[in-house]
């Protein structure tokens, strides 16, 4: 029940603070450029092969859901940064934590929640780019539900870590740390997918000891090799889609990294002294 | 962590609080030494100190928010942090913060929620308590419209929502006009009436002398005194006195029949166990021939009371 209820009062927060409708309304105009932006872009481009018009098409759309995908990470950091080291600093935690309820309810409720936000959000704005997408352009994603699943984990590996860094830091150090990570595995990524494209093993390797740090790049990059249309991965034509797709292996890494994140922010959330 | 062995429930139900030895440090700074305490179901206990003697500290550890270094606590016969135990419990932080986008009605829908409550029965407790702290009128006002006192005012009926066997009061008063701090007093003893035990931690010792039934004084994390306020407040006697011709003899003398005798001049004050000494004392102070301007017995306020016990440095 208490899980409930913080789980409840947690996403009323983001609705009263505005967070969720400002988001959205963001994410609405981010949606009205794309869908202006793919307009010209059927109008205006004339290319002899219908196939490489397919591609073109095809490579806007991956745009599309990278951009709203890098939404969604800064989106969860931000909003999951302050949640408990916030509440802890302004001491606002003394009134939850001496009801009848368990650290673990606390933060599960929590977790809830922001869980239930990012799935709307993530629902809105990379469904949002997937309609939109088909509608004006006819290009479709492939395996829609994959590449969604895998950005939802992506966002709750987020959710995750800052949960975790905020039983120990404040809210700045939380969330410069969570970025500081996603960077690193940013950086990871791009420097595995050239070397991919260059052959380059020390690479690919630094991508991959990167994904092992911080797995968040890996799953944005198996979505987008979900998500993309098959010759694109082949002919590498956008920058936007992957030429290096991570293993099932790493996305289960990936899994079991985030839920040892939740684990471990349970355990130090309940020895904490508040 | 605590290193003792560990009980589940006390072996003494007819005490609300119940600590041996708790102990607590943040590295190498210890906040609590040894506090064992007693505090029997029904009394309004004032807990007293000066800053950072550890009362926030030990409050905290009660109500599971910190565990303890060492020792053990019990509270309503069970262990501190009880999650069950938790729902007889009502507390009102020193600084009470939430989240300031609820109003008035809201958060204390959101706090029986979490107390268990059935919305029936919170559906009449929340106007019930929101006339009790004044604040109905502003039932549908955000917190962050709310001005300090009314936010004390919010906290305290959160705290009460559940009809609690124990309340936990740090610094009640903090932010309140008079009105407010009558409220406080009234709630107070609204609570003792019906039989619940209330922990207050105040540093408005004329508060606590008028509610309270018993105190204890701590420092450094320890208990120094408990004492009982009623009997205490009405035996003990300042006495300040102006005479002259005081010889050596009749000092000495006196230094015996009283406590805590000083001598400045032609001032004289000192410390007598009961108003009922006073007679024999100024026939004493007569017979030796003082000549005696002034005599004035006053009772000991809890004041006095505690920069006797604490010391006038505060412990700092």
């Amino acid at each position: 029940m208490g899980t409930w209820v913080m789980a409840g009062v947690t996403f009323r927060e983001a609705a009263r603070k505005k967070v969720l409708w400002m988001a959205l309304i963001a994410g609405a105009g981010f949606l009205a450029l794309f869908a202006t932006g793919v307009h010209f872009q059927v109008r205006d481009l004339h290319v002899p092969n219908e196939a490489i018009r397919r591609q073109v098409l095809n490579s806007t759309l991956m745009m599309g859901l990278y951009a709203a995908d890098l939404l969604t990470v800064l989106m969860t950091i931000l909003i999951a940064a302050d949640t408990l080291a916030g509440e802890i600093t302004s001491g606002t935690i003394h009134a939850i934590a001496t009801k009848p309820l368990t650290r673990r309810q606390i933060l599960l409720g929590k977790w809830l929640g922001f869980a239930g936000m990012l799935t709307v959000y993530i629902a809105f704005m990379l469904g949002g780019v997937a309609v939109l997408g088909y509608l004006l352009s006819g290009a479709t994603v492939q395996h829609l539900w994959q590449g969604l699943g895998l950005v939802w984990l992506e966002s709750i590996l987020l959710l995750n870590v800052a949960l975790l860094c905020g039983t120990s830091f404040s809210t700045l150090a939380t969330g410069v740390t969570v970025l500081g990570l996603h960077g690193v595995a940013f950086l990871g990524g791009w420097i595995e997918q050239i070397g991919a494209v260059t052959h380059s093993q020390g690479a690919v390797n630094v991508g991959i000891v990167a994904s092992i740090l911080m797995p968040s790049e890996s799953l944005w990059r198996r979505a987008a090799f979900e998500m993309q249309s098959p010759l694109m991965g082949v002919v590498n034509l956008s920058p936007f889609g992957t030429t290096s797709a991570p293993s099932t292996m790493m996305v289960v890494y990936a899994v079991v990294y985030l839920l040892v994140a939740l684990v471990l922010a349970l355990r130090n959330f309940r020895l904490r002294d508040l | 962590m605590n290193s003792s062995p560990v009980s589940q429930a006390s072996s003494r139900p007819n005490l609300a609080i119940e600590t041996r030895i708790l102990r607590k440090t943040f590295g190498s700074k210890v906040a609590v030494r040894r506090l064992t305490l007693e505090v029997p179901r029904g009394e309004v206990f004032g807990f007293l100190g000066p800053n950072g003697a550890g009362k926030s500290t030990s409050i905290k550890m009660l109500l599971g928010l910190i565990t303890p270094t060492r020792g053990e606590a019990f509270v309503l016969g069970s262990r501190a942090g009880d999650v069950s135990v938790r729902r007889k419990i009502g507390f009102l932080p020193e600084h009470f913060r939430f989240y300031d986008w609820l109003t008035a009605a809201e958060l204390l829908d959101v706090h029986g929620r979490l107390y268990g409550m059935p919305r029936p029965r919170l559906r009449g407790r929340i106007p019930e308590l929101l006339n009790e702290v004044g604040l109905w009128p502003h039932r549908e006002k955000r917190l962050r419209d709310f001005s300090k006192g009314m936010l004390q005012r919010l906290g305290l009926a959160q705290a009460l929502l559940n009809e609690p066997d124990l309340i936990f009061l740090d610094e009640p008063t903090s932010g309140l006009d008079p009105a407010g701090r009558k409220l406080v007093r009234d709630t107070i003893k609204l609570q003792r009436d019906r039989g619940a035990t209330v922990f207050l931690n105040s540093h408005l010792l004329s508060e606590v002398e008028i509610t309270c039934d018993r105190v204890a004084f701590i420092k450094h994390g320890e208990v120094l005194e408990t004492r009982r306020l009623g009997t205490l407040l009405e035996g003990e006697v300042t006495v300040t006195m102006r005479a002259r011709n005081v010889s050596p003899e009749a000092q000495a003398a006196l230094a015996h029949r009283v406590s805590s005798l000083q001598v400045t001049g032609d001032h004289l004050t000192f410390y007598v166990p009961s108003g009922d000494d006073l007679p024999a004392i100024v026939r004493f102070l007569v017979s030796q021939n003082v000549d005696v301007y002034e005599f004035t017995p006053q009772r000991l306020s809890l004041e006095d009371l505690f920069l006797k016990i604490v010391g006038k440095d505060g412990g700092l």
